[in-house]
């Protein structure tokens, strides 16, 4: 509450120093703007600066490490057989320190010196508290008051401002980079702990994915191999299925769309199309366990085929589904990228409309529509929500597109969800799926990327 | 009316000359139709255009042409940007059609076949009549496939020794088989500008067209390149009726037997190429070709 506070009278603040900045600049040339080196305004917004963004650097900094010098200073204050505890069971006693303190429950009995401590903790909290309301406010007013006083007429305000603005662009697209980085590493380091408890080579080489570990020595059906080789290969057959489903139709597609559709045609459909990728994948998950997986099971009853009611032929073809605007949008737009001049060269031989498409337009496209399948291919892999609906989650090492199969993605699902404990292998071994999974979208990606830049190049 | 009949037989169109010298031509077409100055008509025509009117949309882009096209000879076409030469040129061989909004009235034969009946097929039609364009447009095929695209297309050869064979006189008639001989596998996307355009004529050519339109085909190119492209055009008169459209008033008077000099969509003044560019009889005429505008 205080902290929010604060950072409403900075805004204040800095709005205040705004208008004094530009003011003061208005008056220094007496109202002639073209004797100052930049706009008022930026005057204005560099007197903001400099008001707002040392308080709220330092607001930042008081409040990450204020716990740990209150606690510290708490801890300093204690008994010495307390101060000697191991730091488990210390961190248990300053736990309770600091629920007593917020008035919440507290796990062993209040004795006085606890009661102290508590008391002693939450009125080091205020005064941080009061400190920082008080310091963040002296350092607004004397930045403010130190960038109004040393404005001039030559003063470059207006570089300043875009120095500025460009750092915090960067800081901006930089945070998405260390996002990613983040995940990697977490990913990557828990994968370690599970490889220091299960081989490498028994997790990609395994043939078995059994990930039922024994919480007690005496339970049954726990067998705890981790195989990793069944659920590639079901993603794998997942997968190759729906681009069995999707390259075929979404090309066709993407070629009516861009050579023979009339506009009107192309600008309703094109957009309809679309449609199908913003559907949610839930939504796709229930279309395909509850109408076409029931259908395919039905169809291969009359047919004397025993399919299973969650096959990886109902998962693919929906996935497929799922995947046709994405090559189909990607393709259409390395069509309409092959030169005009392509097409005249050819329809001015005297070859039709098909011959230009078959032996000119794909072949010059061709770069591009691979780039996209690619891109699509690294989709219906890390596709989760279909495939954990409709696949099952039984890890059978089959080619049969008639029995059910489970996936990565399906895996690392069914290891986290509900309460786990994470030392143990079988939860662990979700983080090592997941980099694996990771490791290969990422390598499609980049190949994928990599040939349609180096497509788009070649007629720029 | 004897002045417009010169002595390779033309025939002149019959026009009121007082009419044609005027200044403002709108007054002079509503009066006499197309209104063209020069020799419309020539003996052995090889394409006749007659009343030729495009239309992009609303937009009337060529108005009322009347043209003969000789055999064997070659007619360069002159003009302004945007005065519809290209767009006449693209009639010729019904590229137009691949323009949704473009609508062509009038009637053009090609040895007394009109091109544009409903019952004609466009793919005999455009072999027999090839075309060139403005930037060079190799497909990104190899030198050999971009020239046995058109054969292998049409059925023209009965088997593959055969194609090689339309490759490579092809490629000599365009001046280009003795350079590229020895690397028929690599990328006709690779060739020089210069190349490249040799190899959109060999392409043209394997066909065996007898009509090839040429659409500025020396305008991306540098002045030895071009020169190579001319020399290639006086050769292939032999064979080829040729139609090219230029912006170089220079270019025309080296290649052409005949020139066309279109003005805003309507075709101005026709004659032989000497008698244009040294004795204009249109105002019009005379203003591009002595550099007051355009």
């Amino acid at each position: 509450m205080h902290s929010s506070t604060l950072i409403i009278v900075l805004l204040g603040f800095m709005t205040l120093a705004y208008y004094m900045g530009r003011k003061r600049s208005l008056n220094l040339v007496s109202g002639r703007v073209r004797d100052l080196h930049s706009l008022p305004s930026y005057y204005g917004i560099h007197t903001a600066l400099w008001c707002g963004v040392p308080a709220l650097i330092l607001f930042v900094l008081w409040i990450s490490f204020e716990g740990a010098v209150v606690t510290g200073m708490v801890v300093d204050n204690l008994p010495q057989e307390i101060q000697e505890l191991p730091p488990e069971r210390l961190n248990l006693v300053l736990n309770d320190i600091r629920n007593l303190a917020q008035g919440d429950i507290v796990s062993q009995a209040v004795d006085e010196t606890m009661q102290g401590a508590a008391d002693h903790y939450s009125s080091l909290l205020r005064i941080s508290d009061m400190a920082l309301f008080v310091v963040a406010l002296s350092v607004a007013i004397l930045g403010g008051l130190f960038a109004q006083r040393s404005i001039n007429r030559h003063q470059r305000a207006r570089n300043r401002v875009e120095k500025a603005i460009n750092f915090f662009l960067v800081s901006s697209s930089s945070l998405a980079i260390f996002t990613t980085i983040g995940i990697v590493l977490s990913v990557l380091f828990e994968s370690i702990r599970f490889f220091q408890q299960i081989p490498v080579t028994e997790f990609i080489f395994g043939l078995e994915w059994s990930p039922q570990t024994a919480i007690r020595a005496d339970q049954v059906g726990s067998s705890g191999v981790f195989g990793a080789i069944p659920l590639f290969a079901g993603t794998f057959l997942i997968t190759l299925i729906a681009m069995f489903v999707a390259v075929p139709i979404g090309l066709m597609s993407a070629i009516y769309m861009a050579e023979y559709a009339g506009k009107r045609f192309r600008a309703l459909a094109k957009p309809v199309l679309e449609v199908l990728a913003g559907i949610p994948t839930v939504v796709y998950g229930f279309f395909a366990a509850l109408t076409v997986a029931p259908f395919f099971r039905d169809m291969g009853t009359s047919l004397g085929l025993s399919v299973s009611s969650e096959s990886a032929l109902a998962a693919g073809v929906v996935m497929g589904i799922m995947i046709i605007p994405f090559v189909s949008s990607l393709s259409d737009d390395v069509i309409n990228a092959v030169p005009q001049a392509m097409r005249d060269g050819s329809y001015g031989l005297g070859a039709t409309r098909s011959e230009t498409i078959r032996q000119v337009i794909i072949p010059a496209a061709l770069p591009g529509i691979v780039g996209g399948v690619l891109l699509a291919v690294s989709r219906a892999i890390g596709e989760t929500m279909i495939v954990v609906m409709a696949a099952g989650l039984s890890a059978n090492l089959t080619a049969n597109p008639l029995e059910a199969v489970t996936t990565v993605t399906v895996q690392i699902v069914t290891l986290l969800v509900g309460d786990q404990e994470f030392d143990s292998a079988k939860t662990l071994a979700a983080f090592a799926l997941a980099l694996v999974l990771f490791t290969i979208t990422l390598a499609l990606n980049m190949i994928a990327l990599h040939i349609v830049r180096k497509y788009r190049e070649q007629y720029e | 009316m004897e002045e417009l009949v010169n002595e390779s037989g033309v025939v002149a169109k019959p026009l009121n000359p007082e009419a044609a010298t005027e200044v403002d031509m709108q007054a002079s077409y509503e009066q006499h139709g197309s209104g063209t100055v020069g020799e419309i008509y020539v003996n052995d025509p090889r394409m006749t255009c007659r009343n030729v009117n495009v239309y992009y949309g609303e937009k009337q882009a060529i108005f009322d042409v009347n043209l003969d096209i000789g055999k064997n000879q070659v007619i360069s076409m002159i003009g302004p940007s945007g005065c519809g030469k290209s767009t006449f040129l693209r009639c010729l061989n019904r590229m137009n059609d691949t323009i949704d909004v473009c609508r062509v009235t009038g009637q053009i034969k090609m040895d007394d076949q009109d091109i544009y009946d409903d019952g004609l097929d466009v793919v005999p039609l455009r072999a027999s009549v090839g075309m060139v364009f403005q930037k060079p447009n190799p497909f990104p095929k190899s030198i050999y496939d971009n020239i046995a695209y058109g054969p292998r297309i049409h059925g023209l050869s009965d088997n593959a020794r055969h194609l090689d064979e339309i490759v490579e006189s092809s490629l000599t008639r365009a001046g280009l088989w003795e350079e590229v001989k020895d690397r028929m596998d690599q990328p006709g996307t690779g060739l020089s500008g210069g190349q490249q355009q040799r190899l959109c004529i060999a392409r043209a050519i394997a066909v065996s067209p007898e009509v090839i339109l040429m659409d500025e085909p020396c305008s991306a190119l540098d002045p030895i390149a071009t020169a190579k492209i001319e020399e290639l055009i006086d050769e292939l008169r032999e064979n080829y009726t040729i139609a090219i459209v230029t912006h170089s008033m220079q270019q025309a008077a080296r290649v052409s037997q005949r020139t066309a000099y279109f003005h805003l969509g309507k075709l101005i003044e026709v004659g032989e190429t000497d008698q244009i560019f040294t004795n204009p009889r249109h105002k019009l005429t005379e203003d591009y070709i002595t550099g007051r505008f355009g």
